[in-house]
């Protein structure tokens, strides 16, 4: 009986160590909106955690997790099992994440593409993709020939609503004649809603596609209907070959990187980075040669220049539709104003829906 | 917008490959419903079709061998159905609903590793006439053969209910699977038959997105579609031509959506997406003010379990 007691002692004990072993081990987890095989959006945040991984860090992902009650389940999740810090990677995680980071003070959350940090144990990140779509502008406006630029957009959010500006401002630099229409899907990754709204857009006269949503649809759509297109989130160039011009790139594997050590070294601190080319958490795909080798020169020109500050994608004069005039000429835009941008630029075809 | 012919030709030749898996499912569920069996995993087949259509490509790399392991899939899924309704007398609203379920997840589980491959593609027939003739050139032509047979295959299905003996026999059992037991009708073994086929068209319905609409695979991307298929055949009061005719009505309405806001006019999209099911919606309280028009087409014995006593 005695012996019997003092066996299981030991291996209560046994376990109980084991566990809190387990416990103390740095853990990170990454919470994603679609699957990791999106070849855009998800894809890239999924090779940022492959890079933590890479440095000998056990790392947890949950993938197609949808933006609202299933999200807060999915990070408590996360933070109850031993997790000390989560990266929450889409728009709508902005609120679950916050309620969550309140009752685990002891972890560290990272949002994506949010402005709020309701405790000193969340921070956001987020990648200046507007500098990108003013290189995709510029091309847009050399290359076009009908003058007309589709562009498939997904919720009518600031972030959405910047990325049209951009290109719409730079397509106007190089071609006063642009017009710039504009087809909402209301999702992120809807690869049929995509491909209709670019056959739309194709039928309505455009020969350049752009888009803000997730899936490669619409540059396989772009490719068969023989028009421009530029690749989304990440390199897309194998699913349209010919027809894509370049890809932005989101590169967030340096960012979680430096985060993640942070974390584990107790240097981690709150804070709002906002990253672009010059950091490179924005990159451009190759540029495709078939738009002349003057252009591609050009638009390196321009994506330096963008990277070192000497150009900015907003410099005034800006004018919203109506002719009221948004930056002053010679000014440019601060961040205040690029984080809450809720209007159109003059040339941008219909309203912003509500 | 441009008004010019062509124009209107390519909005029209869109919509009617919008409307290609809404016609396929349908006409496969409305033999279904007409032998008396409701079945609600519409969605689900078509959904295993499309991952199935798309792996076999993948793996044999032939559209032929894709297009008809679909058919195969969608109809051994239903077989599952049949099994649980017809021989162990489930209910069928339940049963339907369980394989709804049960096909986007297993979808989701086979598709894992199909995710992100680019599709094949599907060749198109008659590319040349579609360029050269205007407006009449995109409505007919430039479309892929399963378009041809999709548009085939109501007035197939209409003229295999009425005038052959077989249909006969499906409305006699989806009327009176009594009166037809007793004269004889094997009632189980026509039920089982007009399922399979139900199963084998929605799987076809799939495999017409995976492998020639949006040519890849994507979890969920029926997206509703099978919903849209079950609400017509109601809206079509189970008659083989009118599900053509709404197949075209529900699928021109994303696409003239799409085209509405390109041109910069605004809509409320949810409103939009809320129409088939509306107009479902109407067209059954509209029936149902008329006797004589629901008895004519409408399965009388539709959802019931039948089983012989012995």
């Amino acid at each position: 009986m005695y012996k019997l007691f003092l066996r299981s002692l030991i291996s209560v004990l046994f376990l109980l160590g084991f566990s809190l072993n387990a416990n103390a081990e740095f853990k990170v987890g990454f919470v994603y909106v679609g699957p990791t095989g999106d070849h855009g959006w998800t894809y890239q945040h999924h090779e940022g955690r492959n890079a933590v991984e890479a440095l000998g860090i056990k790392t947890t992902y949950v993938e197609s997790v949808p933006e609202g009650a299933d999200a807060e389940r999915v990070i408590r999740q996360l933070a109850q099992s031993g997790h000390d810090l989560i990266f929450t990677t889409s728009f709508g995680y902005m609120d679950p994440t916050n309620k969550v980071a309140k009752d685990f003070p002891n972890v560290k959350f990272e949002h994506a593409t949010g402005y709020k940090r309701e405790h000193s144990n969340v921070s956001t990140y987020s990648a200046r993709f507007y500098e990108g779509r003013t290189l995709l502008g510029h091309m847009a406006g050399k290359m076009t020939k009908t003058n007309t630029i589709g562009y498939i957009a997904s919720f009518p959010i600031p972030e959405v609503i910047r990325g049209i500006n951009a290109m719409t401002l730079a397509a106007q630099k190089v071609n006063p004649d642009i017009k710039t229409k504009i087809v909402w899907v209301f999702t992120w990754y809807d690869p049929g809603k995509e491909s209709e709204a670019a056959q739309a857009l194709i039928d309505q006269g455009a020969d350049i596609i752009m888009q803000h949503t997730d899936s490669t649809a619409p540059v396989q759509v772009a490719e068969k209907a023989g028009v421009w297109s530029f690749g989304q989130a990440s390199d897309m160039q194998r699913f349209a070959p010919k027809s894509i011009l370049t890809s932005i790139i989101d590169d967030w594997a340096p960012y979680y990187v430096e985060r993640s050590i942070a974390a584990r070294d107790g240097t981690w601190k709150q804070q709002d980075t906002w990253h672009g080319l010059k950091e490179g958490m924005v990159a451009m795909a190759p540029y495709n040669s078939a738009m002349g080798s003057d252009l591609v020169k050009e638009v390196e020109q321009l994506q330096k220049d963008l990277a070192s500050g000497k150009a900015h994608s907003f410099t005034g004069p800006i004018y919203d539709q109506k002719g009221n005039i948004l930056v002053a000429e010679g000014a440019v835009a601060d961040d205040g104003m690029l984080a809450g941008m809720n209007v159109y630029v003059k040339g941008v075809e219909g309203d912003i829906p509500q | 917008m441009s008004f010019d012919l062509n124009f209107i030709g390519i909005l029209i030749g869109a919509i009617m490959a919008s409307s290609v898996p809404l016609i396929l499912a349908a006409s496969g569920e409305l033999i279904t419903e007409r032998s008396g069996v409701l079945n609600l995993g519409v969605e689900g087949m078509m959904i295993i079709g499309a991952i199935s259509g798309f792996a076999l490509m993948v793996v044999t790399d032939n559209l032929f061998f894709a297009v008809i392991g679909s058919m195969l899939s969608g109809l051994i899924i239903s077989l599952i159905f049949g099994l649980l309704t017809q021989s162990l007398l489930t209910n069928h609203v339940a049963t339907g609903l369980a394989l709804t379920i049960f096909g986007i997840g297993m979808s989701a589980m086979i598709g894992k590793n199909f995710v992100g491959i680019p599709g094949k593609e599907f060749p198109l027939l008659f590319v040349n006439l579609k360029e050269s003739i205007p407006f009449l050139g995109p409505v007919f032509f430039g479309h892929s053969i399963i378009l041809y047979f999709a548009f085939g295959l109501p007035f197939l299905t209409n003229y295999f209910l009425k005038k052959t003996k077989t249909g006969l026999i499906i409305r006699a059992v989806g009327d009176s699977p009594t009166s037809a037991s007793n004269q004889g009708i094997n009632v189980t073994l026509v039920r089982y038959s007009c399922i399979l086929y139900g199963g084998a068209m929605c799987g076809l319905a799939g495999a017409y997105l995976s492998l020639i609409y949006t040519p890849q695979w994507i979890e969920n991307m029926t997206g509703g579609r099978g919903w849209i298929a079950l609400a017509l055949v109601v809206f079509a009061t189970w008659s083989p031509i009118k599900v053509l005719i709404g197949a075209l009505i529900f699928g021109g309405i994303t696409i003239l959506q799409l085209h509405m806001q390109a041109v910069g006019l605004r809509i409320p999209v949810q409103l939009l997406s809320a129409l088939p099911y509306i107009m479902t919606i109407i067209v059954l309280v509209v029936i149902s003010r008329d006797s004589r028009k629901i008895k004519l087409n409408t399965p009388t014995s539709l959802g019931q379990i039948f089983y012989k006593e012995k």
